[in-house]
């Protein structure tokens, strides 16, 4: 099986880049907020921009302007 | 093009639209292997249309061309509207696009031909290996650079399930298809015998652990709280689903080589990590389902939240399956039936197919300029036609399954077999027709997903949607 001496440093190294990333993402302050962002991707208004049919010229109005 | 006021739809429209057509194609395949099997001589022995050759073709335009270009189309999507940014370089999204279809037309075109490394869901030879290598590295470049000039502080949860996804594939890939080549449409593999099975389950179940779950379930994270108009039922679990299932995924794989040559306890550290994954896995489906906690009503007529929500209970039935299957006592009557046909068609058509359908049907609209698809009613249709599907898929893949392994193992007083092989294939043609009846449903489904796209899609401009102005923070 010596595969393992690849496949398994490989796994290390992996778990220890993915410690050093959760690490930034703790320090960096990612979770200080647990609930904002969860509200915030719904105050993302992504519905249908204004748009003329006939035309189809899209209205240039900004698109957060319109609330349904 | 490379308008910093907008944002850049064109890519996701394209991936978008070709994950119809490919989940067409594919699906189509799948059926008519699964017709194979039940009338052996319906292609008249054309080799290239040989179920041999067929298979690898329906596996990889399902997995990769289907669940690929749903993945690409919402990645991009959600890494836009949730850094509130255009995607970096739009010359390098437009050439995952191009490059990825050139992927799958070659796929389309040497799997029929016989060209194969015969490494399962890695068939394709170097050279298209080297290109999907190519893509991959843009795709990662074009997704962490957008990250990177994001013009909000927080990475939603998403994003972080997008970007472990595309990492560990990229990685998967490049170990896995490691091979010394021959000629142009032949190499064989960097490793031999059980440390290639090694390597190649490795790849294979992180390939479903990371291709099929972790992309998937980024789709989840943003897709069920936009069309749920909640938010999701407790981020800091969705947090924490995902450090838990990125931090022990990546060994699951050896319960794909239960009582081979692969050394015992190897095969036991696989099944022990595949039962932890348990508790991450239904961590994040009760996540996704109790977002709709206290709007239950909601699932009554809006059928994109019902493709959407039943995705996350085939997630919960298929991570549930999984582990169970993996143990080794149960894997030694599961093992090379049909239930782990069932198995996987019960996470592949159920979780997700139903999650990038839904996903698609949100999308697609928004990228013409549209507030909705041309007919609900027919969204409505496609999901009871494919839950009809399903169902009919895995129940009887499920009871095949079982049946083959108690008649392989069945054993007279006297120690001889109690069934020859072929007596275990008769009994399974019931079983063979009713699930082409289900792939048939679900394909039907795809049809009719089809047609309302086009209606959809017909006679409206594609728009650039403008980037909203900066929204104050708040802590």
């Amino acid at each position: 099986m010596d595969i393992l001496f690849l496949l398994i440093p490989m796994s290390l190294v992996l778990v220890a880049l993915i410690g050093v990333a959760f690490a930034w993402s703790v320090k960096s302050g990612q979770y200080d907020d647990l609930e904002g962002p969860a509200h915030r991707i719904l105050a993302d208004d992504d519905g249908a921009p204004p748009q003329s049919a006939d035309t189809g010229i899209a209205a240039a109005e900004p698109e957060g302007a319109r609330r349904r | 093009m490379g308008n910093e006021a907008t944002f850049n739809y064109r890519v996701v429209r394209q991936f978008a639209i070709m994950t119809v057509v490919w989940g067409i194609v594919g699906m189509a395949v799948g059926v008519l292997i699964a017709a194979q099997l039940l009338w052996p001589d319906l292609t008249f022995g054309i080799p290239w249309l040989s179920y041999g050759r067929l298979r690898p073709l329906h596996t990889n335009a399902v997995i990769f061309a289907f669940g690929g270009s749903a993945l690409f189309a919402t990645s991009y999507y959600v890494v836009q509207r949730t850094c509130q940014v255009r995607l970096f370089c739009d010359r390098l999204a437009a050439f995952t696009f191009w490059g990825w279809t050139a992927v799958i037309v070659l796929a389309a075109i040497t799997l029929p031909m016989g060209m194969t490394s015969s490494k399962e869901y890695a068939e394709l030879e170097w050279p298209i290996d080297l290109l999907i290598a190519a893509v991959w590295i843009a795709y990662a470049v074009v997704f962490f650079g957008t990250i990177a000039k994001r013009r909000t502080p927080h990475i939603y949860v998403a994003n972080w399930f997008y970007g472990g996804y595309i990492l560990t594939i990229a990685l998967l890939h490049i170990v896995n298809s490691a091979a010394i080549p021959v000629t142009m449409t032949k190499s064989y593999s960097a490793y031999a015998g059980v440390q290639d099975a090694m390597v190649q389950w490795w790849y294979g179940h992180n390939a479903v652990g990371f291709f099929l779950t972790a992309g998937f379930l980024g789709m989840m994270y943003y897709f069920v709280p936009k069309q749920a108009g909640r938010p999701i039922y407790s981020y800091r679990l969705s947090v924490v689903h995902f450090w838990a299932l990125i931090f022990t995924y990546m060994w699951a794989g050896p319960h794909h080589l239960h009582y081979t040559a692969l050394p015992d306890w190897t095969q036991s550290v696989g099944m022990i990590f595949s039962l932890v994954l348990l508790a991450p896995s239904w961590g994040g489906m009760l996540n996704g389902i109790m977002t709709l906690s206290g709007a239950w009503y909601k699932l009554r007529d809006d059928p994109i939240l019902k493709f959407l929500i039943v995705s996350l209970s085939f997630y919960g039935m298929s991570t549930f399956e999984g582990p169970m299957m993996s143990i080794k006592t149960v894997n030694a009557l599961s093992h090379y039936t049909d239930w782990t046909i069932g198995h996987v068609h019960s996470g592949a058509l159920g979780w997700v197919a139903f999650i990038s359908i839904g996903s698609i049907y949100y999308v697609i609209p928004r990228m013409f300029g549209k507030t909705a698809m041309w007919s609900t009613r027919l969204i409505t249709a496609h999901f009871w036609v494919a839950t009809l599907g399903v169902v009919l898929y895995i129940a009887s893949m499920w009871i095949a399954g079982v049946m083959q392994g108690l008649m392989w193992r069945a054993t007279n007083p006297d120690g001889t077999l109690t069934y020859a092989f072929v007596e275990s294939v008769k009994a399974t043609y019931p079983f063979y027709a009713i699930r082409l009846v289900g792939g048939l449903l679900f394909l039907a489904g795809m049809v009719v997903m089809a047609y309302n796209t086009w209606r959809t899609v017909r006679g409206s401009d594609a728009v650039e949607a403008p980037i909203p102005a900066a929204v104050p923070a708040h802590a």
